[in-house]
């Protein structure tokens, strides 16, 4: 019995046999709990790699959780799959590795960031919870588990959200992410048992199979698509994203995106794999192209004028969000047209892909920049800020370097991914492209704006105490510029090893399918 | 919050063992009838509910120590846990013990029969898993309800927000 067979089901005991320890940790002083934080986190990394290169050479996996063995999706004499299911398939695979890589960084920083703080082995708990519910939408075959890892995500995240429970602004966030996450959870609920009700199942491979275009699908469709935007926070949902990440501590605003992500993979998934080429009309990839282009512009064109560090660059992730709506909503209205999918669609996809994994590298380090600066002058207000480069200059090389990377400048990785999806989208009409570049303009201009005030400038009297932060929160940050510079010094390896396998899963709807069905002709199903 | 009458408390205090004992059952049943480990430990940490409603805030304070809710809450998280990686020789969660002739090892014959405790392997240690941590975490939770309700009657060493 090889043990990396088990991989699927480690991915998820990890993190949560992490959690259940944490609170003991208590008891042995601050040293065992960052212990703790750092070893399960560097664990789940490790895990998440050989997931990662083991799918990509043996295709996608599955896992049969309680079965007699790993792979015996349907036993003897049983047509769908009735145990608990995971699917792995490139592309999970990949949301998977990133994830992992974002909230170990997010653990390193914590670590030094959080260190003040009272109440962190309950902080380390539900870290994992939140990282146990990420990894989970993104392992999960069935529906009905997609939900109940969303609301582990959820439930975990309010927690951490309102960690600083004497800030009220704190408390607000949670409380208004609580309430439109739990609306979010209650339709995909919907969804599944819209989808339930007329198919007697919930796993997603049989549901792709025999899945047909009518009323209730339909009404699925629409229930699925308007809760996980709202999730990855595409205008007009995303009135929680700006509060909840600048309000968060940096480390865990590092993992929420990687967790916000998982919606939008969730949501993917079920565009690409269960409706795929039924979706028939064109309205649907519309709907979320629209999408992508109003989040861009009003999350862009609302960061431009905002003040405070965390809440300009958590406006950026709506506009962010945006570009990966527009990629995958192109690729997916080429989706069923070999001509128009060789032609366009499947460059938008690898944009919309490679821009996933460029945006959460980049992203959470802007954040864990922005909470550096927070730990050093105690300040969130860009107003207040100013001359810091003497102060910290290891913190704004790794900010300059996200900057970079976000506004697109080559040879950034940013820049390769928006190319791809200018290009694509330009093919569908020149006007969304334009509202790509615009957007990509203004973003430069917002991060002039923010490494102008804190930076540059003369030196401030009152940060002339001012130290460079603790080596823990800049390996933290180094962890995501290495990623960031890997990505842009070799754009094509990443396009072809990392990109690409994720983009053609998504577009393989037989293989994902295939798998579990074709584990029955050697478990003796059917 | 102040303590009831003194008939009050005595019944509270008797019945209590009783809701107590029932909700144990439950959890020890929750293979064989309706029920299980959270039905079973929301009716344990009942328990707790009463006495605070009969007793006050303040005398349960001084009675229990909320780490010992702490510590059942992970023993049971981590027993469940465990039983699920104890099955990693088949796959994760796989039921060993289940018709194995030890702990829930049992064999039930085939066809109508009243069911028995020793049987259904994994199934029965989760559910006695699963109260044990409900039983802490929702009894913490009603402490905590309870030092919410009343924010002028400190709580231990817990302060507003988390500042050393």
């Amino acid at each position: 019995m090889n043990w990396l067979d088990h991989l699927p089901a480690l991915m998820l005991a990890v993190p949560l046999f992490g959690a259940f320890i944490a609170p003991l940790t208590a008891w042995g002083g601050k040293g065992l709990r960052n212990a703790w934080f750092l070893l399960v986190s560097v664990v789940f990394s490790v895990l998440a790699i050989l997931l990662w290169s083991r799918v990509g050479a043996a295709g996608p996996l599955i896992y049969v959780m309680g079965g007699q063995g790993w792979n015996i999706a349907l036993p003897s004499g049983i047509s769908i799959p009735v145990r608990i299911l995971m699917e792995i398939d490139a592309f999970s695979a990949f949301m998977v590795l990133l994830g992992a890589v974002a909230s170990l960084a997010g653990a390193v920083f914590s670590v030094a960031y959080m260190d003040r703080f009272s109440g962190m082995e309950k902080f380390v708990a539900l870290y994992f919870l939140m990282v146990t519910g990420m990894f989970g939408m993104e392992v999960t075959g069935d529906f009905f588990n997609f939900f109940v890892f969303l609301e582990i995500s959820s439930v975990a995240s309010f927690g951490l959200v309102a960690f600083w429970r004497d800030r009220g602004e704190a408390l607000e966030a949670a409380f208004k992410y609580m309430l439109v996450s739990s609306l979010g959870a209650m339709m995909v609920l919907l969804a599944v048992a819209f989808l339930y009700s007329r198919y007697n199942v919930v796993n997603m491979a049989t549901l792709g199979k025999v899945i047909e275009w009518g009323m209730v699908e339909k009404t699925a469709l629409v229930l699925f698509l308007t809760a996980l935007a709202m999730k990855c926070g595409s205008v007009p949902m995303h009135m929680w994203m700006p509060d909840a990440y600048a309000e968060a501590p940096a480390g865990v605003t590092c993992a929420l995106i990687a967790v916000s992500q998982a919606s939008l993979y969730g949501l993917f998934r079920v565009c690409f794999t269960i409706y795929g080429a039924f979706m028939g009309s064109p309205v649907i990839p519309w709907v979320i192209i629209i999408l992508g282009i109003l989040s861009m512009f009003i999350g862009v064109s609302m960061a431009v004028i905002q003040k405070e560090v965390g809440r300009l660059i958590a406006y950026h992730s709506v506009s962010q969000v945006g570009y990966m709506l527009l990629g995958f909503g192109v690729g997916l209205l080429a989706l069923g047209d070999a001509r128009a999918m060789a032609d366009y669609g499947f460059t938008a996809l690898k944009g919309g892909v490679f821009h996933i994994v460029n945006y959460t590298m980049y992203k959470g380090l802007l954040f864990l920049a922005a909470g550096a600066l927070f730990y050093a002058t105690g300040s969130r207000n860009l107003n207040e800020m100013g001359g810091l480069a003497r102060r910290m200059p290891k913190t704004m090389v790794l900010f300059m370097i996200a900057a970079a990377a976000i506004a697109g400048l080559p040879p950034f990785n940013g820049f390769v991914s928006k190319l791809l999806i200018y290009e694509s989208s330009f093919a569908v009409h020149p006007i969304l492209a334009v509202f790509a570049m615009v957007t990509s303009v203004l973003t430069l201009a917002s991060f002039v704006k923010i490494f102008q005030t804190a930076f540059l400038g003369p030196e401030l009297k009152k940060f002339a105490g001012v130290k460079e932060v603790p080596g823990a929160m800049l390996v933290g940050m180094t962890v995501l510029a290495v990623a960031i510079i890997g990505l842009s010094l070799f754009p094509t390896w990443s396009l072809n090893n990392l990109v690409e396998p994720a983009a053609k899963a998504l577009m393989d709807q037989t293989s994902y399918i295939g798998a579990v069905f074709a584990a029955a002709a050697t478990g003796g199903g059917l | 919050m102040n303590p009831l009458s003194v008939v009050a408390r005595t019944v509270c205090n008797l019945f209590a063992w009783f809701l107590a004992i029932f909700g144990i059952y439950v959890i020890v049943h929750g293979h064989l009838t309706p029920g299980g480990g959270f039905q079973g430990g929301a009716v344990v940490a009942t328990f707790m509910a009463f006495l605070l409603v009969a007793h006050g805030g303040e005398k349960m304070q001084s009675w229990v120590r909320k780490d010992r809710f702490t510590l059942m809450e992970c023993f049971g998280l981590t027993l469940f846990i465990s039983a699920g990686l104890l099955g990693m020789s088949k796959t994760f969660f796989f039921n060993f013990l289940a018709k194995a002739g030890g702990v829930f090892g049992g064999v039930l014959p085939i066809g109508p029969n009243a069911g028995a405790l020793n049987t259904s392997g994994t199934i029965a240690l989760m559910n006695l898993s699963v109260g044990i941590e409900v039983v802490g975490g929702l009894s913490m939770i009603l402490l905590y309800m309870f030092s919410a309700a009343h924010p002028q009657e400190p709580m231990g060493r817990e302060e507003s927000g988390h500042d050393r």
